[in-house]
């Protein structure tokens, strides 16, 4: 499999290949080279560990992008049964940003509501590199309401660059629909939970991820603006996305420790690409866990507790 | 005497100045190049007796301004800012602070107060541009939400006027999530029947556009003003066009549907609170029902856009 290592994987891209080279001499000297194989694939699991246990934020950002890291479209089909797609925003158009539609997360219907990333070029294109249009926001509150209407929990996976910046995106009012997400999500009769599964892009990213439960994959970030944006603003010079990145605290476990989510979920060794089998069935796991909790409160009480947890962010100082 | 204050001669009254003009009695309008007698702009509200180009108004000139009598009382004005992820880019974001706090003179980039307009409760929050560009942080956040909850404990009509580039990105996370946490005290007035009225002032964007600005019963931009989730050079370069003349301006935004109103700031207060009388039931406003409001006092500040 070509994993499309990323640059601070070459250590272990250059053990991989390798491995794959052995693999390709075949077995013509017998035993030896297969516990070459094992020997180097040990190696290369201990190497995995090492450069992953003290990832830079920067580093983790890549993770989070890698063309390969499963997007919303796989863990629907992995996670939930029966899911029927549900399309548009009722007003203008049909946003492929953004896909929506009910399902079951182990018999319980759902909303599930998720950014699109594409593939390949074609599909990248189409879906607009998970950048939503004003539409996309529109069709997400459309769906939520319904969720709300007829009492289905509402699961958002959160994976995009940010809102599109785009002439017509502006005509359309994507302030206001971005706006009238958060406005609405925060008053949802329903149960919302939110995973951000890669990238958190800033106000893009929050408009489906007001949530009673905000979760994040442990090599996904989340962020106001990017890392290259910020850098470019505040150090005058892209090329300090690094720093930039470091300095906003975009990864799971730093944004865990400011009490800004409410939990992270491990991924496989190497990131959710390496064994996206076992990144979902963990994610359903968790899944199943918070809606059954959140279903088992008075809407009552979940919606003082969103208000609460919502009105709680920010530090300050009184005096 | 300039054609405003011909049709509108008593309502703003000035006082003699008690500071000293620091330097310059004349400032130049940035839109068309008149020289203007810095006193006779703040009489006329930092609007050129000219051309009519609305010039940027601090936090506190538009509270004053804005209520009766200038009088009003800050919400939250003990609230400072904080910086959790001991941010530091060429600067420390602590040191930004300290910086913004010297220039401004405020404590951070809102000022969130109840007072009276025509003699009716509001509750009214403004931004200060000239704070680190009117950011949105923690302290803007919360100041807003305690505006919107005394409006919502009140049944007070609240009023934001928004001038911001949008997120504090040096509270990074934190700040992202004030657009959430705004948002949700405003959901919470409207489902309790408080009228909220959003004025959008040059310039609103990013994530003050994209949360709480937009989110008016009634949306009002004044003349001009810059309003726009994304900023003019990000779109430039995503689509490689150069923008329309007008675009993201608040008359563009009138036309495409996104704004109810575009009023020039002189009339401000009469619309408001013509608006919020309606809203609340109340009856039309008696001519004579004017109020004196307090003179702008311009400091050297003020009008350098």
């Amino acid at each position: 499999m070509d994993l499309k290592f990323l640059d601070f994987e070459q250590p272990i891209a250059e053990l991989e290949a390798k491995i794959d080279g052995l693999r390709y001499v075949g077995d013509d000297s017998g035993v030896n080279i297969a516990e070459e194989i094992d020997r180097l694939q040990v190696k290369s699991a201990s190497l995995t560990k090492q450069i992953f246990s003290s990832l830079s934020a920067w580093q983790v950002a890549q993770v989070a992008r890698h063309p390969m890291r499963p997007y919303t479209m796989d863990y629907v089909a992995a996670i939930f049964d029966d899911f029927q797609e549900l399309h548009g925003d009722r007003m203008y158009a049909d946003d492929d940003a953004i896909i929506g539609g009910m399902a079951r997360l182990e018999g319980t219907p759902v909303m599930v509501i998720g950014h699109q990333k594409g593939r390949d070029t074609k599909e990248r294109v189409r879906r607009n590199y998970g950048m939503p249009r004003p539409e996309g926001y529109r069709k997400a509150q459309r769906l939520m309401q319904m969720a709300e209407k007829f009492g289905l929990p509402i699961i958002t996976l959160i994976d995009t660059p940010g809102a599109y910046p785009g002439i017509g995106a502006e005509e359309r009012g994507q302030s206001e629909a971005i706006a009238r997400s958060l406005f609405v999500m925060s008053r949802l009769k329903t149960p919302v939970v939110g995973v951000v599964i890669g990238e958190g892009g800033s106000g893009g990213a929050l408009a489906i991820g007001v949530a009673d439960r905000l979760l994040m994959l442990q090599y996904a970030v989340y962020s106001v603006i990017s890392p290259e944006g910020c850098a470019s603003i505040l150090w005058k010079s892209a090329d300090k996305a690094a720093d930039a990145a470091d300095a906003m605290r975009i990864t799971a476990n730093e944004l865990e420790q400011f009490g800004l989510i409410d939990g992270v979920l491990d991924e496989p060794l190497g990131g959710a690409h390496r064994d996206a089998e076992s990144m979902a069935a963990g994610l359903k796991n968790a899944l199943i866990a918070q809606v059954e909790e959140l279903k088992a409160l008075p809407t009552e009480t979940l919606l003082e507790q969103r208000a609460a947890k919502l009105a709680a962010y920010g530090e300050f100082r009184e005096g | 005497m300039s054609w405003f204050e011909k049709i509108m001669p008593s309502r703003i009254t000035t006082e003699r100045r008690t500071k000293s003009v620091p330097e310059g009695l004349w400032i130049q309008c940035p839109h068309c190049s008149a020289q203007l007698y810095r006193a006779e702009l703040a009489r006329n509200m930092l609007v050129c007796p000219k051309c009519g180009h609305h010039m940027r108004m601090g936090a506190r000139d538009r509270l004053r301004t804005f209520f009766d009598e200038g009088a009003f009382t800050e919400i939250g004005e003990n609230l400072q800012p904080q910086d959790p992820l001991k941010f530091r880019d060429s600067k420390r974001y602590k040191d930004r602070i300290v910086q913004a706090q010297k220039n401004t003179d405020e404590q951070d980039a809102l000022i969130a107060a109840h007072g009276e307009l025509f003699g009716m409760p509001v509750a009214a929050a403004a931004f200060e541009f000239k704070f680190m560009g009117g950011s949105m942080g923690a302290v803007v956040g919360e100041r807003f939400r305690l505006a919107a909850k005394h409006a919502l404990e009140n049944k007070t009509p609240l009023v934001s006027f928004s001038a911001s580039g949008g997120a504090r990105m040096q509270e990074a996370l934190f700040s992202l999530f004030q657009m959430a946490k705004t948002s949700a005290a405003l959901a919470e007035l409207s489902e309790a029947g408080v009228p909220y009225i959003s004025v959008l002032t040059d310039p609103t964007t990013g994530g003050v556009s994209a949360s709480l600005a937009m989110l008016g019963d009634i949306n009002i931009g004044e003349p001009r003003a810059l309003i726009g989730f994304a900023g003019r050079r990000v779109i430039e370069q995503t689509v490689r066009e150069t923008l329309p003349e007008g675009f993201q301006r608040s008359e563009f935004l009138l036309d495409h549907g996104a704004i109810d109103m575009v009023v020039d700031r002189r009339e401000m207060r009469e619309q408001i609170a013509d608006l919020i009388r309606k809203m609340t039931q109340r009856p039309a406003r008696l001519s004579e029902d004017t109020a004196t409001l307090k003179a702008l006092d311009l400091s050297e500040q003020d009008a350098a856009d």
